[in-house]
């Protein structure tokens, strides 16, 4: 047990050793996380009134952010099934930073749903009365959370027992939790997807393609943040990332933004060739409604990134990183553009009675949006940052890190 | 300076790097402070954030009659407090064996919005940000889609002769998905037929808003603000008493009225006589005859939540209504 601490410890301290870049990075995410919580205060002490939310549009950024992330969880997967199901070499080192990613993603997911409460000092009132089964955010209480758990053992557990120099015993405490692991990825997004397909009150969402979408979309932005953080760690740590392992990513991203298109086609299609009366959330989306159309550069500019995302990824020229790169960032905005200005906040336009109110974020919500980003990567560099010298020998219970000179 | 920084630690045998060390640590603290002092502006009075004796405060239907006594008299106390007044709060339990609906005639309705602004002075809704619960719809003759309405119709009169006016508020239904997505049970329907809300339950995540097929659930998105002369002392817990920030509200048929033998605000103040509300299990009250006689409807009925508010309208000619009424007497 005092090793175990003396493991946290020395994870602790290594996460304040690394180059100017280093520090200027997690300097700026302190920041930037700073700001974020004074921006939260206010809005604790002064309500949601801080927030662009109203009445009529009752969810904004906060919940449009928490989807796009949970998909960002789900999509460490996807490094898990090539591995595990498949075994695929290339990738089986990079596993772990899939998992970690999975970890600050939805801690990042449980922030955004924090501070999107009213009343986040009642939290408690979850434990003593929970509307389980009933409620589809109570199952998502549980998914969430449990695929936390899962991933905050996988990693813990393969950590410390590179540290320890130990084997780690893998049919027992690994494999199991890996193929647990795989289903309950798929399951966060799809709860998080029935969370507003059950919804008859909102047409926009009561739709049964909106679930397999998410896993579309999710399983095309995931791995694009997974090319661009591996790269990362290939350029600024001892961690050698293999060139044919991006591209195994390039594979998934090809199928399944394919697949996200395709089922957007398909949506479009069905939504407005036959001209039934309720698709006047998705024609405020696309074309603007009664003179109202603050949604529609954003849904557009959405499908232009990720259309020149998917041509770019299906020529030969994205085996260059370079074009691979901006086909990533592309789909990334585009896709987090999509859920999130292009799931949430049309479905509570018009409302139920017909009311068009339009939603534009405070400056506010902005600051703890950026807020939580900035966090939530902070935590994913101290991840990487421990994990590197761990798994490569550099940092073991008989060699403390800072007898070693340091090359980040 | 890296000079100077080693001859200082020469000095004082304090290393460059711990004083470095030290200095990030108290800036670092420095800056968590900083962030966190909006938190000096909260209102630490009860109601606003919350006692300790309101955090342990049970679920509305956990709590024994002491629990809710001592519930009540805190209660009390904090309208005592912010009003300065005594207000007649009690715990109106749900009837058993009557079921409350509501009828509005739309053939009446003149679109005054009196109802609106009774509801608010009843229910002691907040002035500031305004909070309402029924919505009038102005919608064009010739339609009724609501999607054409006009919800902020302003005329020198009305009713403009062109359009009808339809009065919206929670439809009380009796499968309500209000109820179903709560997360934490703070809304629920009693008895009675009436979906109602434990203030100091709710967690403020607005699920319920995004599943009401009507939009009649308001949320408090800043404290609610009520000038002291305009509060209405006669309270119950699970309706008008005053609510705290960040929860949800919706109508609740004004159940310290009606669960009292007294009708909803909404419908005293009509001038028209638009609005008609009683127990639909009395075969003999008003609301059963109107169920029974008039050609009603329910909006959105495709939701299927199965509401307790019923819109109707006048037949052109009542005297065939008697003729009808009398057939359906023989057949019956």
């Amino acid at each position: 047990m005092r090793e175990y601490f003396t493991f946290l410890w020395r994870c602790f301290r290594v996460s304040f050793v690394g180059d100017w870049r280093y520090h200027v990075w997690m300097l700026l995410l302190t920041v930037l996380s700073l700001l974020g919580l004074n921006a939260y205060c206010k809005q604790f002490v002064y309500g949601l009134a801080e927030t662009g939310m109203t009445d009529q549009v009752s969810w904004g950024l906060y919940i449009a952010n928490f989807t796009f992330l949970v998909g960002i969880a789900a999509a460490a997967v996807m490094l898990v099934i090539p591995v595990y199901i498949y075994r695929n070499k290339d990738l089986h080192d990079l596993v772990i930073f899939g998992e970690l990613l999975a970890v600050a993603a939805i801690i990042m997911c449980l922030l955004f749903v924090t501070v999107d409460l009213g009343r986040p000092d009642r939290f408690t009132h979850l434990f003593r009365r929970f509307n389980f089964p009933l409620s589809m955010l109570t199952w998502d209480v549980i998914v969430l959370n449990g695929y936390l758990l899962l991933n905050l053992h996988i990693c813990g557990y393969m950590i410390y027992c590179h540290y320890r120099r130990r084997e780690p015993k893998k049919a027992l405490f690994v494999i199991p939790f890996v193929f647990v692991a795989i289903v309950w990825a798929i399951s966060i997004h799809t709860v998080t997807a029935f969370l507003y397909v059950g919804l008859g009150a909102r047409p926009f969402w009561n739709s049964a393609i909106i679930a397999p979408r998410f896993l579309a979309s999710a399983f095309s932005a995931g791995p694009a943040f997974i090319i661009l953080t591996l790269q990362v760690i290939d350029r600024f740590t001892v961690y050698s990332v293999p060139r044919q392992a991006l591209m195994t990513l390039r594979q998934i991203i090809l199928v399944a933004l394919t697949i996200n298109m395709f089922l957007l086609l398909s949506e479009l299609f069905t939504e407005f060739y036959a001209g039934e009366a309720h698709i006047a959330s998705t024609r405020y989306l696309y074309l603007g409604l009664h003179g109202y159309h603050a949604l529609v550069p954003w849904i557009w500019s959405a499908i232009a990134l990720n259309s020149i995302a998917l041509i770019i990824i299906y020529l030969p020229l994205a085996r260059s990183l370079k074009f691979l790169n901006v086909a990533c960032v592309l789909m990334i905005v585009g896709i987090w553009i999509e859920k999130g200005m292009g799931l949430i906040v049309p479905a509570f336009i018009p409302t139920p009675l017909g009311e068009i109110v339009e939603y534009a974020p405070s400056l506010n919500e902005i600051m703890v949006c950026l807020g939580i980003w900035a966090f939530g990567l902070m935590l994913y560099t101290i991840f990487v940052r421990i994990t590197v010298p761990v798994l490569s020998g550099r940092l073991t219970y008989d060699r403390d890190f800072s007898a070693v000179p340091q090359k980040p | 300076m890296t000079h100077a920084g080693s001859a200082d630690s020469d000095l004082s045998g304090v290393t460059r790097r711990s004083f470095l060390g030290t200095a990030a640590a108290v800036t670092g603290v420095a800056a968590v402070v900083t962030a966190l002092k909006p938190l000096l502006e909260a209102d630490f009075d009860p109601g606003d954030l919350g006692s300790v004796e309101q955090f342990l405060q049970k679920h509305y239907k956990e709590m024994t009659p002491l629990e809710m006594e001592e519930a009540l008299a805190r209660i009390r106390r904090q309208v005592r407090e912010r009003f300065d007044i005594e207000p007649n709060l009690r715990d109106a339990r749900s009837l058993v064996g009557v079921e409350f609906v509501y009828a509005l005639n739309l053939s009446r309705c003149i679109g005054c919005r009196r109802c609106v602004h009774a509801c608010v002075a009843e229910n002691n809704q907040s002035r500031n940000p305004e909070i309402q619960y029924i919505r009038v719809l102005e919608i064009p003759k010739g339609t009724i889609d609501i999607e054409r309405s006009d919800h902020h119709y302003d005329h020198e009169t009305v009713p403009d002769p062109d359009h009808f006016y339809m009065p919206v508020q929670c439809h009380q239904c009796a499968d309500p998905p209000c109820v179903k997505v709560c997360p934490v049970e703070a809304t629920w329907q009693e008895d009675d037929g009436i979906t109602v809300v434990d203030y100091d339950w709710c967690i403020g995540c607005r699920y319920c808003q995004a599943a009401c097929p009507y939009w009649a659930r308001r949320f408090n998105f800043a404290e609610p603000e009520i000038p002291k002369d305009q509060i209405n002392p006669d309270m119950a817990y699970l309706s008008n008493r005053p609510r705290p920030k960040g929860v949800m509200e919706k109508c609740t048929y004004c159940l310290h009225r009606t669960r009292e033998g007294r009708m909803p605000a909404c419908l005293e103040v009509c001038p028209v006589g638009a609005r008609k509300f009683g127990d639909v299990l009395d075969p003999d009250s008003e609301v059963t005859q109107i169920l029974r006689k008039k050609r009603i409807y329910v909006l959105k009925e495709e939701a299927s939540t199965l509401p307790r508010f019923f819109y109707y309208f006048d037949e052109r000619r009542p005297q065939i209504r008697e003729g009808d009424a009398a057939t359906e007497g023989a057949a019956s």
